[in-house]
């Protein structure tokens, strides 16, 4: 039997991979796998709980959230494509038409 | 034994359905409609938003709990669906002759917009954490589509892209202190959080868990100093795009906070008080001081909407009912006086001009002394100067923070309102003080007219006798 901490010290692990991920990373490809990384710590720890606390309802937020990840990384993608075409970049530090 | 859903959940989630029906339906329409005639479309919005604000006006002072607790019609969520309709009613009609002049009058804008509403009316509605992120991302994966609408333009496409980062990178640390606060109480719904931390004493991983929800919200207000991403995403965005997203959202997201804090947190009231007093100082700061400089009027605009979540912070630091009622009674204040000035910034939108520096409002009221005159009426508000609605809001939070012992914090927001107000009044002075490089085209259709008379007169009237909308705030606050 695995504790219940061992999965909440992975999910903080992941999650924080993710967070380095989104400041350090340059290429908006690794920037979306990286919030991507956030998101599913993030179900690991519903998971984790939702067996520990013996209750249904940390699963179901899960599928939600998949859903809903689903969702913003396809609005994410075709953000990415409209802004290749129109600067032939997909680079964070390059997009900078407005001072950040 | 088939499950089956009471009517009672129907007719609290009516509102919402008849919206996400239009909204599907626009879609449908777009496709019988010729391009460049979208018009229809707009008035069907409309209808579909007068329709649900009929089905919210039933239930208006009703207390309905719906689809196992995770939702709940009460006067509090009335209140903001109000918000809402007028919002949208007056984001509809201002859009029109801008969104044509920019070759964007599309059918899916008006879907993006009433699908939006929709996510603002679950937030507010919302009691449990997966309502309450459900609606949050639906109006925040739209906005992000919106903002990048002028999809040839790499200034939208950036703010789009940009806005899509750092909202997603929020919603992950919102999502990461809910599954903590849900592994931390054993339940995702706000009033059994609340029970279970108002029993259980100091809870360092509660604590934890709060902090990540405040940061994440934070975000979503754009609430220094989460609040880079604002002034790129609102300058970016079409005009008419960043007038809704400074407003609407942004009312949702409070009203969100509010409800959390106080239905969820109100047990660890010392912990969010300290943090969002912090942030509500650094907001007001940033706000007044930052949009000095600026020389594009629709980035100081931006500036001053986040100035503007500072003020309103005030009176969620101060929790109580009064505290309640001010913020309440400042979002409605502060929706209608911003897309007033934003309005004035759409008309000065044509052929030859972009209309979105201070410099290009030289000499107006020489060219047109009613827009001039409209847009020192919306300044005046927003700086919070007498007899106008803003300084009736301000007075309220000002008041809520000296009655419950915030004095130094009414007195640091009185002080940074005066120093905003010093960037408001250099508008006015470009627009009445200085010679005309030329002469001003504006855009102008009736609807553009009805909204911003409507804003007037709200503005003007609620200044000198704003009664009847304080007594609907007080009949619509938490119950504590």
């Amino acid at each position: 039997m695995i504790p219940l901490s061992s999965y909440v010290i992975l999910s903080a692990v992941i999650f924080f991979i993710g967070v380095i991920g989104v400041v350090i990373r340059r290429t908006i490809i690794v920037v979306l796998l990286s919030i991507e990384l956030m998101l599913n710590a993030v179900n690991i720890n519903f998971v984790a709980f939702s067996h520990y606390l013996e209750s249904i309802t940390g699963q179901v937020f899960v599928f939600f959230t998949l859903t809903v990840a689903a969702a913003e990384v396809a609005v994410g993608l075709a953000l990415l494509i409209a802004i290749y075409r129109n600067r032939k970049t997909v680079n964070v530090e390059e997009l900078d038409v407005m001072k950040w | 034994m088939t499950p089956t859903i009471p009517m009672s959940s129907v007719v609290a989630l009516l509102p919402e359905m008849i919206v996400a029906g239009f909204a599907c339906l626009v879609l449908m329409f777009d496709l019988l409609l010729p391009r460049d005639k979208k018009d229809p479309l707009a008035w069907f919005s409309l209808a579909g938003v007068a329709l649900a604000a009929f089905a919210t006006w039933r239930i208006k002072y009703a207390e309905i709990s719906a689809f196992a607790d995770t939702f709940v019609v009460d006067p509090y969520s009335n209140f903001f669906k109000f918000i809402f309709y007028v919002i949208v009613l007056l984001v509809i009609l201002l859009s029109r002759a801008y969104l044509k002049q920019d070759r964007i009058h599309l059918g899916e804008y008006y879907h993006f917009v009433l699908l939006v509403l929709t996510g603002m009316m679950v937030m507010v509605s919302a009691t449990d954490l997966i309502t309450v992120y459900m609606g949050l991302e639906l109006v925040s994966v739209t906005l992000y589509i919106m903002a990048a609408l002028k999809r040839y333009e790499s200034r939208s496409t950036e703010a789009g892209l940009k806005y899509f980062i750092l909202g997603s990178f929020s919603s992950a640390v919102l999502l990461y202190g809910m599954s903590i606060v849900y592994g931390v109480a054993g339940t995702t719904n706000l009033q059994g959080i609340g029970a279970y931390l108002n029993g259980a004493g100091p809870n360092p991983a509660a604590t934890a868990g709060l902090i990540m929800m405040v940061v994440g919200l934070a975000f979503k207000v754009a609430a220094a100093p989460f609040h880079m991403w604002a002034p790129d995403v609102y300058e970016g965005s079409p005009t008419p795009i960043t007038a809704f997203m400074s407003v609407g959202p942004k009312a949702a997201a409070f009203a969100v906070t509010l409800r959390v804090l106080i239905e969820a947190f109100g047990g660890l009231k010392s912990d969010w008080e300290v943090i969002l007093t912090v942030v509500a100082v650094l907001t007001m700061f940033v706000g007044a001081v930052i949009a000095m400089v600026q020389t594009s009027l629709k980035r100081m605009l931006a500036y001053s909407s986040i100035g503007h979540a500072g003020y309103a912070l005030i009176g969620v630091v101060v929790g109580d009912a009064l505290g309640t009622f001010s913020v309440m009674y400042y979002l409605a204040v502060y929706a209608v006086m911003n897309l007033g000035a934003f309005g004035v910034m759409i008309m000065l939108r044509n052929a030859g001009l972009m209309g979105e520096e201070i410099d290009d409002l030289k000499g107006l009221s020489k060219n047109h002394p009613w827009a001039a005159l409209f847009m020192l009426i919306f300044m005046f508000s927003l700086a919070g100067i007498p007899p106008t609605a803003g300084f009736i809001a301000k007075f309220y939070i000002f008041m809520s923070a000296v009655n419950a012992g915030y004095i130094w914090l009414a007195v640091v927001g009185a002080l940074l309102a005066a120093v905003s107000a010093f960037y408001y009044i250099r508008v006015i002075v470009v627009m009445y003080f200085q010679e005309p490089d030329g002469e001003h085209v504006l855009t102008l259709n009736a609807g553009m007219k009805a909204a911003l008379v409507f804003s007037v007169l709200f503005v003007l009237l609620l200044g000198v006798y704003p009664e009847p909308l304080v007594n609907y705030t007080q009949s619509a606050i938490l119950n504590f």
